[in-house]
């Protein structure tokens, strides 16, 4: 008669899974703390350049953020192959910087007014004539405070 | 009556799936943000009341060029070598009243580093990542010095002190220890970096 054998007694148990769920859960917990989410998509080419003399930008509730770039693949159609300013989500001229960040320090409370910071996040083949500009705006505003955002490296890499 | 079963449990199972699918978007969307940069003041856009009279000596001037090269005191300078000519400049100590400087104490060079000044000019198509280079010599020549002193004199690095210092989570019995430390060695060689309009030619 056809039986099925028994089990042999040596086989292995089955892994417990039932710690699975806490293990995701810790991942998870993790991943959510670290995360920051993309408040403006980059329409600007942004490989900054590498500096070893840096300072981390604490406390980004007091960071205002312009980009300079090339613009992508995507939008050099429309707005040329010259480096171009990204101000929240969209491509604007020099002169509208100042405005910029005068709306911007206007939305901060009323005690981070002062401390505020300007992140240049520029392109590392941005030619300095635009950014020149870009300072003497900020000067016209007086955010003087201003941090050249770069990656951790040998800064003579930059040079290649 | 029958008596009433308790409540029946609910199936966890598919817990550990939802949490997965929890996860994935999370590590998706996560950037580890690397924010970190060169701080720089720029000079207030009104000209200060009173002319401020500086020799000529004083001044370390520092010119790229749009090909990238660089001219320090009127002559052509590699890049590499620019770190350690603007130590020799700010410790030069010609009147002789730092008494922790290394100088040579050249007539012809400046007085003391408290009246050094670095003057950094580009030209309109200097590329960004050569101007950041130069900044980066240039910031770092004071770091150099600065940990020099601290090193001597509290046995730890400046840059070391300073971002315990500006870090929010260091508590403020050690954050106010470390203020007088970071402003004594900061005054030593007060950072006096000067941006300069850019020449338009």
């Amino acid at each position: 008669m056809a039986k099925f054998t028994k089990k042999k007694e040596g086989d292995l148990p089955a892994v417990s899974t039932a710690s699975l769920p806490d293990i995701v859960f810790m991942l998870l917990f993790f991943f959510m703390t670290v995360t920051t989410m993309k408040d403006s998509s980059l329409l600007v080419e942004n490989t900054l350049p590498n500096a070893t003399e840096i300072k981390k930008l604490e406390k980004k509730d007091r960071v205002i953020y312009i980009f300079v770039g090339k613009p992508t693949q995507e939008y050099q159609k429309v707005f040329g192959s010259e480096p171009r300013i990204q101000l929240n989500d969209k491509f604007a001229n020099v002169d509208e910087v100042g405005s910029y960040i005068l709306a911007e320090r206007a939305k901060k409370p009323q005690e981070l007014q002062n401390v505020l910071t300007t992140a240049l996040k520029v392109d590392k083949n941005a030619n300095m004539g635009l950014i020149t500009d870009i300072k003497q705006e900020l000067r016209k505003v007086n955010a003087l405070k201003v941090n050249y955002t770069t990656y951790e490296g040998d800064a003579f890499n930059n040079l290649q | 009556m029958p008596r009433r079963k308790g409540a029946p449990e609910v199936n966890a199972g598919s817990m550990a799936d939802i949490a997965f699918l929890l996860l994935i978007f999370f590590l998706v969307t996560t950037t580890i943000e690397t924010d970190a940069g060169l701080d720089r003041m720029l000079p207030p856009i009104e000209p200060p009341e009173e002319d401020v009279i500086i020799r000529q000596k004083n001044i370390f001037t520092v010119n790229i060029n749009k090909n990238g090269q660089l001219l320090v005191e009127d002559e052509l300078m590699n890049l590499k070598n620019l770190r350690s000519a603007a130590i020799g400049f700010l410790e030069n100590n010609a009147d002789g009243s730092c008494t922790y400087c290394k100088g040579k104490k050249d007539p012809g060079s400046s007085d003391n580093p408290t009246k050094a000044i670095i003057s950094l000019k580009n030209d309109r198509e200097t590329k960004y990542s050569t101007y950041i280079t130069v900044q980066n010599e240039l910031v770092g020549a004071y770091n150099d010095l600065r940990n020099r002193e601290a090193q001597r004199l509290y046995q730890r690095d400046f840059t070391d002190m300073e971002s315990e210092y500006l870090n929010p989570e260091t508590p403020s019995s050690v954050r106010d220890e470390l203020k007088d430390k970071v402003k004594r060695i900061q005054d030593m060689f007060p950072q006096k970096l000067s941006e300069a309009d850019t020449s338009t030619n």
